[in-house]
């Protein structure tokens, strides 16, 4: 491609959550807005080259994608051919007028719609996650399928089934009040971080191709935030992802192995987006609205802001674990701040703290894997054998197994270093893994 | 003489470039730069964090008055810049605060992070 196709090319995509929540309004059909916006980037590819580009790309799709849809409507249903460039004449006149009205509130509760749909309670998450990346960020089918890891034809048919349950459900095209598009911001948070956390806890097999999941998760809440600047909530999801997402380049070492928290090399950590992550973390703060992105935002930040693993504050991850417990009470949520109380108060607290979870944490990989680290740094070699083991029957990838097995053998080898570093092991794990599964 | 070049584009554009693009882009620029400077004529270079993570303090009303996202008026123009190294956001707006203490008369100053800063040096 050339560079001016190029250039296009990132026109497009960037225009497109506009176009398509406005031609989502007009016509009230997923396929049918899709159709109008191929056809308006088909037309775009064609007379962008010889124009320029138009001042305002999201209108003129808009304007040229609608006109073609009310074209073959008009042409299918009377039969009667139209010439399909003489609705296209005035566009550059019009142009502005559209710009104009597209400028008004109302087009924040179209994109916002647009996302909305795509988490219809009905859907599983897998295919509302599929569909965002089909419908707003234009992924295309193929692309989507490798971040799977399915097939093309099977991800054509979860997207298609999902179109499908959503039209029969219906299309929410009231206005939204205050408190509708409050619950709709959040259903649309939500979904956006199941899209990230899609891409994040892929392991390093699958990373590559899962790690564009991430990317639009993060372009997505951009703009949401563009949309609605001022609610912190939107600022702590983004910054929570923008803060995880740096540490990528650090997560795998050469061999795919997953590389835990503390012995990441930070210098690889992408500082910008840790920037970005800071200032928007701090502004949600502003506000005194804590909510739970934020709080998960703030303890990524306080890692971030470390610059060797020893200078982490974790008396205030503590804290901070506990106002996420009092927000949102969960046994997950304590055994990671179990982690942080290991680092200040020692292992017999944060065993103590955990061992009320047992029954609900059973079947949890993380719990057995932290409680085992616990029980081997005060000495306990038995009853941490028996914790590793259930463990790794529980892992849920090769990387969790061999992580777990490294700990075996060194009970086996009776490693004085062990004590030493294994509660930092475990520890930094659970501070990434568990949100991901947590909010599934 | 001094003279700063100001670099404006559509950022839901530039910030939905591939890393690769983005690398490419800022390669062929460091190219450039690196002619300015080793004649000494490179000063600050700097590009913006997105406008999402800005912050706005409105000046010339009875109180100062601080907004998120970027400065959105279309009346005034940039007049002017500054770099200051801070730990957190309230230690940049409280610089910001002064500044404005200092010069109370109408206008905005936007809080923005750096993505990248290199200080640069000329001869004048």
């Amino acid at each position: 491609m050339s560079d001016n196709l190029a250039w296009i090319g990132s026109a497009l995509d960037a225009a497109r959550p506009q176009a398509m929540a406005a031609l989502l309004r007009y016509f009230r059909t997923l396929d049918t807005a899709e159709e109008a916006f191929q056809e308006a980037c088909l037309r775009a590819l064609k007379r962008w080259p010889e124009k320029g580009p138009p001042r305002d790309p999201a209108a003129w799709l808009i304007l040229v994608g609608r006109n073609s849809a009310l074209d073959t409507i008009r042409r299918t249903s009377k039969q009667v051919p139209l010439p399909p460039d003489a609705v296209l004449s005035n566009i550059e006149d019009t142009e502005a007028d559209v710009a104009e009205r597209l400028d008004g509130e109302h087009y924040r509760d179209d994109i916002l719609r647009l996302l909305f749909v795509c988490c219809h309670p009905q859907l599983p998450a897998t295919q509302q996650i599929a569909l965002a990346l089909r419908i707003v960020s234009g992924l295309s089918v193929s692309q989507i399928a490798r971040a799977f890891l399915v097939g093309e034809s099977a991800m054509e048919q979860r997207i298609t089934r999902a179109k499908a349950r959503i039209a029969a459900a219906g299309l929410p095209f009231e206005t939204p009040d205050a408190t509708e598009r409050a619950a709709r911001l959040s259903a649309v948070s939500a979904m956006i971080y199941l899209v990230f956390n899609e891409g994040y806890s892929a392991d390093s097999g699958r990373s590559l191709s899962a790690r564009p999941l991430c990317d639009e998760a993060i372009r997505l809440a951009r703009l949401l935030l563009r949309l609605f600047p001022s609610i912190p909530d939107i600022m702590g999801l983004a910054a929570l992802m923008l803060i995880q997402h740096a540490r990528t380049p650090a997560r795998f070492d050469v061999d795919g192995g997953a590389v835990l928290l503390e012995y990441q090399d930070r210098s690889l950590w992408n500082r910008p987006m840790i920037h970005e992550g800071l200032s928007l973390i701090d502004k949600a703060m502003r506000h005194r609205r804590p909510g739970p992105y934020q709080i998960q935002a703030a303890i990524a930040a306080l890692h971030a802001r470390a610059e060797r693993p020893e200078d982490t504050d974790w008396q205030q991850i503590e804290r901070l674990y506990g106002s996420l417990e009092r927000l949102q009470p969960s046994p997950v949520i304590s055994l990671n701040r179990s982690v942080a109380l290991s680092k200040t108060k020692g292992p017999a607290a944060a065993l103590e703290l955990i061992e009320p979870l047992s029954d609900r944490l059973s079947g949890y990989f993380h719990f057995h894997g932290v409680r085992g680290s616990y029980l081997l740094a005060l000495g306990r070699s038995d009853e941490a054998r028996i914790a590793f083991n259930r463990a790794i029957a529980l892992a849920n990838t090769v990387a969790e197994a061999t992580h777990i097995r490294a700990h075996l053998d060194r009970i086996a080898h009776n490693d004085p270093a062990t004590k030493k570093t294994e509660v930092a092991l475990s520890g930094k794990r659970t501070v990434i893994r568990p949100w991901a599964r947590q909010q599934k | 003489m001094l003279y700063a070049i100001l670099c404006y584009n559509d950022e839901t554009v530039t910030t939905a470039w591939s890393d690769e693009k983005d690398r490419e882009t800022m390669a062929r620029l460091a190219a450039v730069e690196a002619r300015l400077a080793q004649v000494g004529r490179l000063g600050p270079v700097a590009r913006l964090l997105p406008t999402t993570s800005a912050t706005t303090l409105r000046k010339g009303r009875d109180e100062l008055v601080i907004t998120d996202g970027p400065f959105a008026e279309t009346k005034e123009q940039l007049l002017g810049f500054f770099i200051i190294d801070c730990n957190d956001l309230e230690e940049a707006l409280s610089a910001a605060h002064d500044l404005a203490r200092a010069n109370p008369e109408g206008g905005a100053y936007e809080i923005r992070p750096l993505a990248i800063y290199k200080p640069g040096e000329t001869r004048a």
